[in-house]
């Protein structure tokens, strides 16, 4: 009894040894991405390029807005290792434990980073850097080309009543205030009258055939004939046109557009750390931001050394790198909790009024 | 002879207790968590600091959007189980007293097909048929040309089509198993005694049936007021009820504080109006 009990148990624990080291092994050899889907990091080549030159494989787990990161990185920590996180929330993820400092001697493209933007004070906070400045863009409006003769130029053709019925806003409260502050010109991060923004907002959803949530839903209801205009990212429009081919123009209006800047960050606790930083690099590397650019669509590089190897006539360098066009632009910023609350609140009367 | 004491307990308490248990994990337990939750002021992930209070209920005493959106849905609820009982009752009828045979198993499985698919299947489907460009809208002007927009889509009544879709099985079931104990004789008798079809109807076969409406009506019911999906897909800038309001709680602004407080206040009205309605049924029986 003894005999076979001993040799069970010796058998069982050499079992779960190699259970235990091979979990390592593979764990060593993986990376997890929490990102946007098809923003990037989850592009079929790039992760083929680099799983052949580092070994490493990616996984990707995908959200839908903000808010859902964060409630990802907060319900399952130590799961993710690199997070993409809008540099207006970086400082929050850092201040909740969410995420860890970045050994920037690790990323060998780090240097090539616009100084504007690899330092900016949302992402590099007590001398340490918390995201890498990836990529940024705007956010504003597209409009289907093929029902305008003229592309308009100010942001109020959204409440123009010719296209009542044929307007499609996001259903993220902070985008949709901060589009109607830009449209009253007020500051986005800290708007001076939110009563005016909460009536401008009730007279926009009379011209709203519907809500989108994810920019595979803009370009199904966009082919689907839902709307003639919508609100919509820069890299998103440039991806719509240039990977599916649907005729959208973006437009950078005159009473200027909500600016963001994206960073990569690194979970904290995160499984597999070296392999991040490895990942970061490739994602900063302009060989990686050109083929992106070029044969997907992307917004604009935060590396200054990539943005130049873009052809002169790309959106990202001909528009984007105007600094007339975007003299208007105002970037998001960390925001105090009392006024994203309200910002929510308006938002929720505004879709629950009949 | 009648056993008494602890004897009479412990036999039906030993068959019921995993059944208990299992309730009580699944079911009890996440839900006094969520009602720990909606007296809280956020959520407590994270290394945020929370505290009690009562403020979440509070909000939707004071903003009057919580309440209008509350009376819509209700007011959704009531008109889809109504049409849900106009077309699944005479389908249940016939099925019960009409069709014999292999027919009415073939209908059958025809009812509970919908059930073999994905729910979100079949709403992604209706957006198909009801959208421009869709299905039906080809249809129209394929038969008389130059027919134009047909769009159902995003508007009230493509909710309560998606929603009358997914849960009129459960009215037909529910109907059927009870008008099938109605005995025949009782009916053959009322022919006998002179009685018109209708008077047959309203007089003994629905107050007969009543159970089984009952059942089918809660069933469509409570589900159908705190739905989000039907309503956030098919619905667009209408799409705002209730149950999307308490998603949006969970996933977009991760105030699970305030979306837990309007579950429990629905779950609390929902619970008001059973028990009313069962008194009122028992008072006019």
């Amino acid at each position: 009894m003894k005999s076979i009990l001993g040799s069970m148990s010796i058998r069982s624990l050499i079992m779960s040894l190699i259970m235990i080291i091979s979990s390592v092994i593979i764990h060593a050899a993986e990376v997890r991405v929490l990102n946007w889907q098809g923003y990037g990091t989850d592009e079929k080549w790039a992760v083929e390029a680099f799983t052949n030159k580092t070994g490493i494989e990616v996984v990707h787990d995908y959200f839908n807005s903000e808010q859902e990161m964060l409630t990802k990185l907060r319900t399952t920590p130590g799961y993710y290792d690199v997070v993409l996180i809008n540099s207006a929330f970086t400082g929050q993820a850092q201040s909740e434990g969410l995420i860890s400092a970045v050994d920037s001697s690790k990323i060998e493209n780090f240097n090539d980073l616009s100084p504007g933007m690899g330092g900016n004070p949302n992402l590099v906070m007590n001398g340490k850097v918390y995201g890498v400045a990836w990529v940024w863009g705007v956010t504003s409006f597209a409009v289907d080309s093929t029902r305008f003769s003229n592309i308009p130029d100010s942001i109020e053709v959204l409440w123009d009543k010719k296209y009542a019925g044929k307007v499609s806003v996001r259903d993220d409260a902070v985008e949709a205030v901060q589009l109607t502050a830009i449209a009253l010109g007020q500051d986005i991060n800290n708007p001076s009258d939110l009563n005016a923004i909460k009536n401008k907002l009730m007279s926009l959803k009379s011209q709203v055939r519907t809500y989108w949530s994810s920019e595979d839903e803009w370009n199904q209801f966009f082919s689907a004939d839902e709307f003639d205009l919508a609100t919509y990212w820069s890299g998103s429009a440039s991806r719509s046109k240039t990977a599916f081919k649907l005729p959208v123009e973006f437009v950078i209006p005159k009473e200027g557009a909500i600016g963001w800047l994206d960073g990569l960050s690194v979970a904290t606790n995160a499984p597999n750390s070296s392999g991040a930083h490895k990942f970061i690099d490739w994602m900063i590397d302009p060989d990686f931001y050109v083929k992106w650019d070029t044969e997907v669509g992307a917004p604009a590089s935060a590396n200054a050394k990539a943005n130049s190897m873009l052809p002169s006539s790309a959106f990202n360098r001909a528009v984007l790198g105007n600094p007339q066009k975007v003299s208007k632009v105002q970037f998001m910023g960390p925001m105090d909790d009392k006024i994203r609350e309200e910002m929510l609140e308006i938002w929720q009367e505004v879709k629950a009024s009949q | 002879m009648i056993k008494s004491g602890i004897n009479t307990v412990k036999g039906p308490l030993s068959l019921t207790a995993p059944t208990y248990l299992w309730l009580a994990f699944t079911v009890f337990l996440p839900l006094s968590a969520m009602f720990f939750f909606s007296f809280l002021n956020d959520a407590p992930f994270g290394n945020k600091d929370v505290s009690f209070s009562l403020e979440n209920y509070e909000a939707i005493w004071n903003k009057q959007f919580y309440q209008i959106l509350l009376l819509k849905s209700f007011r959704l609820g009531l008109e889809v189980t109504l049409l849900c009982f106009v077309i699944g009752f005479p389908c249940a009828l016939i099925l019960a007293k009409n069709i014999k045979g292999h027919w009415r198993e073939a209908i059958f499985v025809l009812i509970i097909l919908p059930f073999w698919s994905n729910a979100l299947v079949r709403i992604f489907s209706w957006t198909m048929v009801l959208r421009g460009n869709g299905i039906i809208e080809v249809m129209l002007n394929w038969i008389f040309p130059g027919y134009g927009d047909f769009s159902f889509m995003f508007t009230y009544q493509a909710i309560l089509i998606g929603l009358v879709h997914s849960y009129l099985p459960y009215m037909i079931l529910t109907c059927y198993v009870s008008i099938q104990a109605i005995d025949d004789s009782i009916l053959e008798a009322a022919r006998v005694l002179g009685a018109g079809r209708f008077m047959i109807l309203f007089k003994l076969i629905i107050p007969l049936s009543l159970p089984g409406i009952a059942a089918g009506s809660v069933l469509i019911f409570i589900p159908v007021v705190g739905s989000f999906m039907e309503p956030r897909i098919l619905g667009g800038r209408e799409g705002t009820f209730i149950g999307t309001i308490i998603e949006d709680q969970f996933t977009r602004v991760f105030n699970w504080p305030l979306g837990a407080a309007l579950s429990f206040l629905m779950l609390f009205i929902i619970l008001m109006i059973i028990i009313l309605s069962n008194s009122l049924s028992k008072r006019l029986r």
